[in-house]
């Protein structure tokens, strides 16, 4: 028995995960894609030291691969730990003692962040999925007017920042905003005389994060009906049950991992949010940190609320894995044909095309179309100089970022399928955990790391050789970007994961079979099967990147601002309307990837696309 | 695999061409400006774009050339806690006495002597062993409806209390740092008792529950939510120098109400805007020469102008729409005093429920 068929024999996968699961048939399999060499290694202590010589037959071939493979776990681990260093920087000072002012204030105030932060995730969690959910469905098996446009402008919302569209809004509805004042004109009405909604309210954030967040579970469920193997479906129609009762029994159940998956990627964004939530003052979890770390001096206090959030997340994907079970859906068949569609006419048609807009008009339309107007008639006249430079840090900032995300989800993915052992899933899972934590907190628990090493060496070398070196990595575009995948990695890392759980360990087998060597392997059967998933992660991430604000606000170099700054710095001091030109060009900076996105996923479904060799 | 390198060449070549492009930056080799003499490093939580216009000036004046990050108040200070000692960071620049006094309690600054900050600046807008100096200040005053407020009925911060008021006051929450640096004075001249009874009524009176900025209680007053608003004289005066019509009316709808001016009465509460020389700054001397340099006559009104402040240098003249506010008395409690008693007036707040 080889060193590693041993190792995995004695850890037994304990996720839910489908992928992991599929792992148990693995080492039994004749052909791995990667294997660690006979010679016993110290990594593994547990590796019987009499190591049969079964595998040298095909020695010739291991000794090239060996290199390559053996190390790939260990990297993975050794990346995953310091990702998950600023995380670890926040959590650490859980043990340390609160001091009496903050846990009089706490008393006084959690049961407001508690209330607001449930009501948040609740309304945010329903509308997300009433939205995400039906217009996926829609434009996947439905044919109404216009759905293959639908298809991708559906996903441009992604491309508005939560915090935009909060300002945005803000200055739309306010009493002196403009809907306000035409309606006491065309009314002739005084103050006071109507009622009209408060935009800034528990009511006002849910509908802005919903607008701007339902696209994460609008992808995910069109990937996974569009993954759907059409037999399914017409089973399901040949037993006589009509669209809405597959949908209903079929399609959902069948979509839910997926589903899942994006909706707890859009209640980490919402619990992580703070622009939106401080502009319309709802106090959150978030405020609760912020007041207790700024206000009360107490970076311990916010720490512990800090926990208290990522417990919470914990509990919420705990419940839903539990509800969840044993089940496994998986597709019977590969047997994939395009789905027909269902038509819709008439009024079938009018609501399928009202229930796509709305989302759409919410999202971007109006509040894209109110910067638009704002930018034409006043806009940021010093805005055309610094332009280039401006979209220049973003870009830069964007692609480093979702590139290095992207390798280093690539590198953890991997080393957890091939040690799927406890240390490595918690290590990656803490290594993703900064998708939750707000943006400010994340970027302290970045400083305070590189703070303490640049200071370190520079304590080293002038005890050592007398040279000061000063601060080597503190406010370089490094540390910025090392910021980004730690707050971004969870994007990355799901979807490459999603897309590792896909492939099988048979596809492996087969290709060995065949002849194909571990590299031909993954570069012939893996890449093709995983390159719709890196191409989501790393586009997911490049979106986020662009809108990112408080870590690139307080970790940049000096002199150097990006488009999201430039935001910032004009509509913070409430000068809207010179922020949107600088708005509008992230808006339409992100615009571009999402559309490509979009693209990638259409194209990706199986049976539309060959995988190539 | 061709595909793949199709779809990831493009970006592949976007980030090396990015990375070639950015190279002349000075920004990537950030740290060298600390291993610099002729430089000065200023972290600033002041956004005005006329700003730059300032420290262009310092430039043209000294030949220094100014480094900026312009970030938000408290992460500004996390990152140069972070840094230690051997941050880049010469000059912080930061609103609100609360915030200064937080940034000397951790250690940041250093005390400077220097005649002309100390002659320049009244005593009581600066600390008085030179860890910080105020450069512009604003007052928190109450404004009014003119068509239902009688400015008559308006005398002091501690009458706002009175239950006269229920149900008529809008005032921005208890987490942001000019209420807590205005009830911080409070505290220091009635005492916590009768400041924690004084936000009891305070709580009572509000017409509704905190939300928005100065600027939201303002239009509050405007479009009737309630009568009286508690503000910082720069949100007026934005108002009434808007390009906007709407916002001209509305400022002009509001009597702004310099409170506690009666003989024997304090003052009315103002704060500052201010920067200290930081403990480690590599570039110290020129540091206080950009201190100086922002007391001057000119930079003053550049500076104050900017944001609607009121210069700190006496003799330097307001912008017109706040000398039209007219002239008025200051409470002189240092602003060390109600700045180091934030934390206090945040807990007496929100002990009374005013979130």
């Amino acid at each position: 028995m080889n060193v590693e068929e041993s190792v995995l024999r004695s850890t037994p996968p304990r996720s839910a995960n489908g992928g992991v699961t599929a792992l148990r048939a693995w080492p039994t399999s004749p052909a791995r894609p990667f294997a660690w060499g006979a010679s016993s290694s110290p990594a593994w202590p547990a590796a019987p030291a009499d190591e049969p010589r079964a595998g040298r037959g095909t020695g010739a071939v291991r000794a090239w691969r060996l290199p390559s493979a053996r190390p790939l776990p260990w990297i993975g681990l050794l990346l995953a730990l310091v990702v998950s260093i600023p995380v670890l920087t926040v959590l650490r000072s859980l043990a340390l003692p609160a001091d009496g002012l903050w846990l009089e204030l706490l008393a006084l105030t959690l049961p407001r962040y508690l209330a607001n932060t449930l009501g948040l995730l609740a309304g945010v969690g329903m509308g997300v999925l009433l939205v995400g959910v039906s217009t996926a469905w829609l434009v996947t098996v439905c044919r109404f007017p216009g759905s293959r446009v639908f298809e991708w402008v559906l996903i441009l919302p992604m491309a508005m920042p939560a915090y935009l569209l909060a300002y945005t809004y803000g200055d739309l509805l306010q009493y002196p905003g403009p809907v306000q004042t035409a309606l006491r004109g065309w009314l002739g009405l005084g103050r006071g005389a109507y009622w009209f909604p408060e935009i800034r309210s528990l009511g006002g954030a849910i509908v802005v994060m919903t607008a701007v967040l339902y696209p994460y579970v609008y992808l995910l469920a069109r990937a996974a009906f569009l993954e759907q193997s059409v037999c399914a479906l017409e089973a399901s129609r040949t037993l006589g049950r009509g669209p809405w009762r597959s949908f209903l029994s079929v399609a959902l159940p069948l979509a839910r991992p997926s589903i899942a998956a994006g909706l707890a990627l859009v209640m980490m964004e919402a619990l992580a949010d703070f622009g939106t939530v401080k502009h319309f003052e709802v106090d959150t979890f978030t405020t609760g940190i912020y007041l207790s770390w700024f206000g009360m001096g107490s970076p311990i206090g916010a720490a512990k609320l800090a926990a208290g959030l990522l417990l919470f997340v914990l509990a919420v994907i705990g419940l839903e894995r539990l509800s969840r079970g044993q089940r496994r859906y998986h597709q019977t068949t590969a047997r994939y044909r395009p789905l027909r569609p269902f038509r819709l006419d008439g009024w079938k048609a009018v609501i399928a095309v009202v229930v796509c807009t709305v989302p759409i008009l919410v999202g971007f339309a109006v509040p894209g179309g109110r910067l638009l107007g704002l930018a034409v008639m006043a806009g940021d006249q010093r805005f055309g100089a610094a332009f280039v430079g401006l979209a220049r840090n973003s870009l830069l900032l964007a692609v480093g970022a979702s590139m290095i995300a992207i390798v280093l989800a690539l590198l953890v993915a991997y080393g957890l399928r091939l040690v799927p052992s406890r240390l490595m899933r918690l290590t990656a899972w803490v290594s993703t955990l900064g998708y939750t934590v707000p943006g400010s907190v994340i970027a302290v628990g970045v400083l305070l790391p590189f703070g303490a090493l640049d200071n370190g060496v520079d304590a080293w070398m002038r005890a050592t050789f007398g040279i000061s070196t000063g601060l080597l990595l503190s406010g370089t575009i490094f540390a910025l970007l090392f910021a980004y995948v730690v707050r971004f990695l969870a994007l990355s890392f799901n979807s490459v994961e999603a897309g590792l759980g896909r492939v099988t360990p048979s596809m492996d087998g087969a290709a060995r079979t065949l002849g194909q060597g571990p590299l031909g392997v993954l570069r012939r059967v893996h890449l093709p099967l995983l390159r719709g998933s890196l191409l989501t992660g790393a586009l997911l991430v490049f979106v986020d990147t662009l809108k990112e604000l408080p870590a690139t606000l307080i970790i940049r170099p000096f002199n150097f601002d990006t488009l999201a700054v430039r935001v910032y710095l004009l509509a913070s001091d409430e000068r809207l309307s010179e922020a949107a030109t600088a708005a509008l060009t992230i808006v339409a900076v992100g615009i571009v990837p999402v559309i490509v996105l979009s693209l990638a996923i259409a194209r990706s479904r199986p049976g539309q696309t060959g995988i190539d060799g | 695999m061709k595909s793949l390198l199709r779809g990831l060449a493009p970006a592949l070549v976007a980030v090396v061409a990015a990375a070639l492009v950015l190279q002349p930056l000075p920004s990537v080799t950030q740290a060298a400006p600390a291993l610099q003499g002729g430089t000065v490093n200023v972290y600033s939580a002041r956004h005005y774009d006329t700003d730059d216009a300032l420290f262009d000036g310092f430039t043209a004046q000294t030949g220094i050339p100014v480094n900026v990050i312009r970030g938000t108040e408290d992460e500004l200070l996390e990152r140069i806690k972070a840094e230690g000692a051997n941050s880049p960071a010469d000059v912080l620049i930061t609103v609100d006495a609360g915030r200064l006094w937080k940034a000397q309690e951790a250690g940041i600054f250093q005390p400077i002597v220097s005649e002309m900050l100390n002659t320049r600046i009244p005593a009581n807008l600066r600390e008085p062993e030179g860890h910080w100096f105020g450069i512009a200040m604003r007052a928190r005053i109450i404004a009014y409806a003119k068509d239902r407020v009688d400015p008559a009925q308006l005398s002091t911060y501690e009458a706002l209390a009175d239950p006269m008021w229920q149900g008529k006051i809008l005032i921005r929450s208890s987490s942001h740092p000019y209420n807590q640096s205005l009830v911080g004075s409070l505290i220091e001249a009635n005492g916590l008792d009768a400041t924690q009874e004084w936000a009891k009524g305070m709580a009572a009176n509000l017409a509704r529950s905190p939300q928005g900025g100065d600027t939201d209680q303002l239009m509050g007053v405007v479009s009737g939510v309630g009568d009286l608003a508690v503000s910082n004289t720069y949100y007026v005066a934005r108002l009434r120098n808007s390009s906007k019509p709407e916002e001209q009316a509305a400022g002009q709808a509001l009597g702004v109400f310099f409170p506690n001016q009666a003989p024997g009465e304090r003052g009315t509460h103002v704060n500052v805007s201010g920067g200290g020389v930081i403990k480690t700054a590599p570039n110290r001397e020129n540091a206080v020469a950009f201190l100086e340099y922002l007391t001057g006559d000119e930079a003053q009104q550049k500076l104050a102008n900017a944001s609607f402040e009121f210069p700190a240098v006496e003799g330097v003249q307001p912008h017109p729409i706040l000398a039209e506010m007219g002239p008025f008395k200051r409470d002189t409690l240092n602003a060390k005093t109600f700045g180091s008693n934030n934390q206090l007036a945040l807990l007496i707040m929100n002990r009374a429920g005013w979130r």
